[in-house]
């Protein structure tokens, strides 16, 4: 059987890559998916601790529940705003949206 | 389970029941009567804080220890609840005069305060999440609630990539220490700790990403960057109910978490939170010395305020000291909410309807003008300073005692110095009220006056009798639940 | 241990070499009778028009974000349905309340427009 550890490896693979690309693009919807591979990449280590730690216990499986659907909803507000500001500005370069200085 | 676990949800449920109600009510309520909305979403906030009151002294685990009914839990739903309908009643006129008047304004702000009540009495960490999560959707879209305005926007765009950057890390932090202990429920990781049987590193780094995450929540230095560009841009009053409700959701699951749950590992983590803290009352008070608008310098100083909570944090992690620091957390939440309300319903009295009026200069001539106004803001501005007869003042002579206690003593002399220097910017808001002269242009609408009048009132009662919120708050009793 | 993946790695080469080489072989013997239908793009039978990078109307994004949201529920009735039999009565008031909810949000966007195509 594939040791624990190796999918806590991938999993902190996935969620590194996602770090990068929510720092890196420019993109608000790439932001956006990036965020989504870094809670994927919580449900790959959610799902992994459960079948190798607590396999009797339900938790760690209702869990990845509870994160798809917040997931989701998240995803569901944060296209709803992109959409709505690219319609005004016909850009959606997250450094072109900068009349406050950061 | 029976029916008894409900009634320890029954806040939640009619907050966030009620809020649904009302989503559908408010479809056949026309436009120009949205005041209706308003109306009824109070009524549904005092049938909540009924329930809370009925139900207090009463301590209990409810859905298997997923929810916890105590002291903690039920005082800060209290609190929220209260700035709950101080909220409402400080958006109403502001957002007839914006032009950006909808129901769904109210419904939005109940859904991000049952939020906040899942929070207080959460007893495992899916629900942290899950409230964490609650709290936030419902404010990202109020921020966008001004939405043609373009600051709107960009307040809402910036605070929702952040937002949701930080529960990545928050939610990748609990998984990390549900690998490591074995469970997600609060009770089991302190039995888990203490039978030592988890693995450290997890543990080590999931608690430092839940620190990241809640961190982003309660804007605390090196995580704070967000905090000035949305707060000047979202709606002021969706900023007052931010800066104040969210903070204090965040400090629900930080005190709940890391005191109550992951005592037997603060060796890990006191020394980030120690530091956590001295930079963020470091640089939330050097920033805001530069500021020339009050919406940003009252952002700089939410940061710094955060900063002064945190302590509470790493005195916490002195087993003898962490009952009376988790006290002095609430009461500084307290203080803090009172007072931040009071100065942003000050705020929301200047703002003119096309936006502008922010500026700190446009406070010249309060004082001749508006005498009652500007002796409130000044009290205010007292308050957040930490100076007597203030609730400031109290909030903060109970914290640094904490942290003497706990034989911090460099931390709490951090906390003096960078009062000291708070002092310079609050003050200048009182200068330039009272020293300059100026025609400042200030709105008088009944309810918000009320409010700023009830701040007012409370902060400088509670300032100079501070025994009845202490007699409340001496009952709360976080960590017994565990033991 | 890593003798257990050798399988796959012999599979992983024979399938990579067989696509070059079934490739290859046909470039090598096919006939070659280039003409402008066959260089149009394929897009299942139907002539192509207009071009490639055509504007979606927004209330396309507007609808598929309702839908994420309802269709993610599934995940919550599925394990719902699974064990209906021991929950019972309670499971099935929850999920009345569940489905309940989930229906006054259907009536909002109904009567705020949300739905309506044009």
């Amino acid at each position: 059987m594939i040791p624990l550890s190796w999918y806590i490896l991938v999993s902190a693979a996935l969620f590194s890559i996602g770090i990068y690309g929510a720092l890196a693009r420019r993109n608000a919807l790439a932001i956006l998916m990036a965020i989504e591979l870094m809670l994927n990449a919580v449900n790959l280590n959610l799902v992994a601790f459960w079948r190798y730690l607590t396999p009797n216990v339900v938790a760690g499986k209702v869990f990845v529940l509870v994160v798809f659907a917040v997931a989701a909803s998240e995803v569901a507000v944060g296209l709803a705003l992109i959409i709505s500001i690219y319609r005004r500005r016909h850009t959606i370069a997250v450094e072109e949206i900068d009349m406050m200085k950061w | 389970m029976d029916w008894q676990d409900f009634l320890s949800v029954l806040p939640f449920i009619i907050v966030a029941g009620w809020a649904t109600i009302l989503l559908l009510v408010d479809l056949w309520i026309p436009a120009n009567r949205k005041g209706i909305t308003a109306g009824l979403a109070v009524l549904g906030l005092i049938a909540a804080i009924a329930a809370v009151i009925s139900r207090f002294g009463i301590e209990r685990e409810a859905f298997d220890g997923m929810i916890i009914v105590d002291g903690f839990s039920s005082f800060l739903q209290l609190l929220f609840l209260g700035v709950g309908v101080i909220a409402i009643a400080q958006a109403y006129d502001y957002l007839r005069r914006r032009d950006i008047e909808r129901g769904e304004y109210y419904i939005l702000l109940l859904y991000s305060l049952s939020g906040m009540l899942l929070m207080a009495s959460a007893g495992d960490l899916i629900v942290v999440f899950l409230a964490v999560e609650l709290l936030s959707i419902p404010l990202y879209v109020l921020a966008a609630f001004a939405i043609p305005k373009a600051d709107s926007e960009e307040s809402a765009l910036k605070y929702f990539l952040l937002g949701a950057f930080a529960s990545g890390f928050l939610v990748y932090g609990i998984a990390l220490v549900f690998g490591s202990t074995g469970t997600t429920a609060l009770s089991g990781m302190v039995a888990a700790i203490e039978s030592a049987e988890t693995t450290p590193i997890l543990l080590l780094v999931g608690s430092g990403m839940i620190l990241v995450g809640l961190g982003f929540k309660v804007a605390a230095v090196p995580f704070h960057m967000w905090t000035p560009d949305v707060y000047q841009g979202a709606p002021t009053s969706v900023t007052s109910f931010m800066a104040v409700g969210a903070k204090a959701g965040g400090f629900a699951a930080l005190l709940r978490i890391f005191i109550s749950a992951l005592p037997g590992a603060a060796v890990m983590w006191m020394p980030l939170t120690m530091w956590i803290a001295a930079l963020t009352m470091a640089w939330g008070n050097i920033a805001a010395i530069s500021q020339t608008n009050i919406k940003r310098m009252l952002a700089y100083s939410s940061i710094a305020h955060a900063g002064y909570i945190f302590m509470a944090l790493p005195a916490a992690a002195t087993p003898e000291v962490a009952p009376e620091a988790v006290r002095a957390a609430l009461f500084y939440l307290v203080t803090y909410a009172i007072t931040n309300l009071g100065a942003w319903g000050v705020v929301l009295a200047m703002e003119k309807a096309e936006g502008s009026g922010l500026e700190i200069e446009d406070y010249s001539g309060l004082g001749k003008k508006r005498p009652a106004l500007a002796l409130a803001m000044a009290l205010f501005m007292l308050s957040l300073t930490g100076i007597p007869p203030t609730v400031g003042f109290m909030g903060k002579f109970y914290l640094f005692q904490v942290v003497i206690d706990a034989n911090l003593i460099w931390l709490a002399l951090v906390g003096v110095v960078t009062s000291l220097i708070s002092a310079y910017y609050y003050l200048r808001v009182i200068v330039v009220m009272y020293m300059r002269d100026g025609e400042p242009e200030v709105r008088s609408e009944a309810l918000l006056n009320s409010t700023i009048f009830i701040t007012a009132f409370g902060t400088f009662f509670f300032g100079i009798l501070p025994g009845f919120l202490l007699k409340m708050i001496n009952q709360v009793s976080l960590l017994d639940l565990f033991r | 241990m890593l003798a257990e993946y050798l399988p796959i790695v012999v599979l992983i080469v024979l399938a990579t070499g067989l696509a070059f080489i079934v490739v290859a072989l046909g470039h090598l013997f096919g006939p070659r009778k280039p003409n402008p239908v066959k260089a149009e793009p394929y897009e299942s039978g139907m002539r192509p028009y207009g071009p490639g990078r055509r504007r979606v109307s927004v209330h396309f994004y507007l609808i598929a974000v309702l839908f994420i949201l309802f269709d993610i529920e599934i995940v919550f009735i599925l394990p719902w349905a699974v064990v209906l039999r021991e929950i019972k009565m309670v499971g099935l008031i929850e999920m009345a309340v569940f489905i309940g909810v989930l229906l006054a949000g259907l009536i909002y966007a109904w009567k705020t427009g949300a739905l309506e195509w044009e």
